[in-house]
């Protein structure tokens, strides 16, 4: 399957099955666009009699045998590669979404997490809970080496004493079993100080800092109980958080909204403070909403995604680049076809563990009680949901097989799918545009700069 | 090639051989905790053979 898209000066083909990524002369991208596989070795008379005229027969001739190259090398046209059906039955368990407080600060209007209680009552997780989702993350993890956990709320540094002690107690658990425990945080920045921070970058291996953008955006969205915004709170703490981290990894993660529509001057704003690594993420939340992103508001959003691709382009030539989470692709040093097939690995690979150590298939699902898997104190997890987990990839969801963006987004969120589609395995659309978009994104911005 | 410039050094089919270790990380734990993106993360084995 090949995707040919133009952008500005730009024409670009992606063979989806193979990852490449070509930019094509006008001939080229003529011949390429009236050409089903599999291509014959030399160009059909009807095409060279609709093409001749305009570019010349030689040069079309030219052009034809340059595709022809690449489809005889794999690169146009490529078939799927097959992967193995035992890869995914694997139980293995190798990360953690650790909810350590089902209790937040913040009222965050658009919270999926229902500002921290999850649709229960407020909770903390005991280091006793703590200290066993550890245990069984061992127990789960087979032969992998390189384990993650990640503190997630609510927000987490109301717990901040069992997150130090469940740390600790992790950094035990690597030296007795072999293992590489990489701990992550994703925190709202309210409660962190001093002590907080030299812990925090000594040993998270990365750090998820909430912040909407400007002051006017951040603060509409993520304020407190009283309704005064975060963002004069935050902002210098997260400054001294990053000037300390090193090279260790972070991002400042932001939420845009039907109200917030104009997030490339967030994502600006946040680099403007100095931060170099962004993520800025659709709201997901049901259409009767007031801040829900709708079907009708794809053309604003696509433009908008259009003008963070210009600004990202533009900053980058000047010497001033920063990271946009999602529109990093690396084309060379990617993960591997198994890892894009199978996609985020919920219910499989990754759960969620809440305060009282019940495991869901990850952090999205934990309202959903009909979903949950099991209890950390239990030995068995319930096998049958986890089966359907693990048929949820692209080879087994029909709308992901044909769609040509499906290497780049390994599915889409299966709690997305849960909430607002019609099951696990069926797409939300919505989700599906947006991601189409932002993959076209960020193969143009590689094509501007590779010039 | 006059017509075609390929981006990729190399493609998946060429860099996927002894892969599906599982050894990288899990999507949403790196930034995203509400979409699903994969093509952004790194092979683990990879990322040991740069250093």
């Amino acid at each position: 399957m090949v995707h040919l898209f133009q952008k500005n000066d730009f024409n670009i083909a992606l063979d989806s099955a193979s990852g490449a990524v070509h930019l094509l002369s006008d001939i080229a991208y003529d011949l390429l666009a009236e050409i089903t596989p599999p291509m014959p070795q030399i160009c059909p008379q009807k095409l060279l009699s609709r093409l001749a005229p305009v570019y010349g027969q030689e040069k079309v001739n030219e052009a034809y045998n340059e595709l022809y190259e690449l489809f005889l090398d794999k690169q146009l046209f490529s078939e799927d590669i097959p992967v193995q059906d035992s890869f995914f039955k694997t139980k293995t368990i190798k990360a953690l979404c650790l909810h350590i407080s089902h209790d937040c600060n913040l009222r965050c209007r658009y919270c999926f997490a229902d500002c921290g209680e999850f649709h229960r009552t407020r909770s903390l997780m005991t280091g006793e809970v703590g200290r066993r989702a550890l245990d069984f993350l061992i127990e789960h993890s087979g032969k992998i080496k390189n384990l993650e956990v990640d503190f997630f709320g609510g927000e987490p540094l109301l717990n901040f004493d069992v997150v130090r002690e469940i740390t600790i107690y992790g950094r035990e658990l690597e030296k007795k079993h072999n293992k590489t425990i990489r701990f992550t945080m994703t925190t709202n920045g309210t409660l962190l100080n001093d002590e907080v921070i030299t812990f925090l970058n000594e040993h998270m291996y990365n750090i998820v800092l909430s912040i909407d953008g400007t002051p006017e955006t951040n603060d509409a969205l993520r304020f407190y109980a009283d309704g005064s915004g975060c963002y004069h709170d935050i902002l210098p703490k997260y400054k001294a958080l990053v000037a300390g981290r090193g090279n260790k990894s972070y991002y400042v993660r932001g939420t845009f909204t039907r109200e917030t529509m104009s997030f490339t001057d967030d994502v600006l704003h946040l680099a403007d403070c100095g931060f170099e690594h962004i993520s800025i993420e659709p709201v997901v939340l049901p259409n009767d909403h007031p801040l829900s992103l709708r079907q009708e508001d794809l053309p604003r959003i696509f433009a908008e995604y259009d003008r963070l691709a210009e600004a990202i382009i533009k900053r980058t030539r000047q010497g001033r680049p920063f990271n946009f989470f999602h529109f990093m692709v690396d084309l060379d040093a990617g993960p591997c076809v198994y890892k894009r097939v199978k996609g985020c690995g919920s219910g499989c690979e990754y759960v969620a563990v809440t305060p009282e150590g019940d495991v869901y298939p990850c952090h999205q699902f934990v309202e959903h009680t009909e979903c949950k898997l099991g209890n950390i104190f239990e030995d068995e997890l319930r096998k049958d949901l986890r089966d359907r987990f693990s048929e949820c990839n692209i080879c087994n969801v029909e709308e992901c097989r044909t769609c040509w963006a499906k290497y780049f987004c390994g599915g889409g969120c299966p709690a997305n799918n849960y909430k607002y589609s019609e099951g696990i395995s069926r797409p939300y659309k919505i989700a599906c545009e947006l991601q189409r978009k932002r993959v076209e994104c960020a193969l143009y911005i590689k094509a501007a700069l590779a010039e | 090639m006059k017509n075609v410039k390929t981006l990729n050094k190399t493609t998946y089919t060429k860099s996927s051989v002894g892969a599906g270790c599982g050894e990288c990380q899990a999507s949403c734990q790196s930034a995203c905790k509400t979409s699903c993106t994969v093509a952004n993360q790194v092979c683990e084995n990879t990322k040991k053979n740069k250093k």
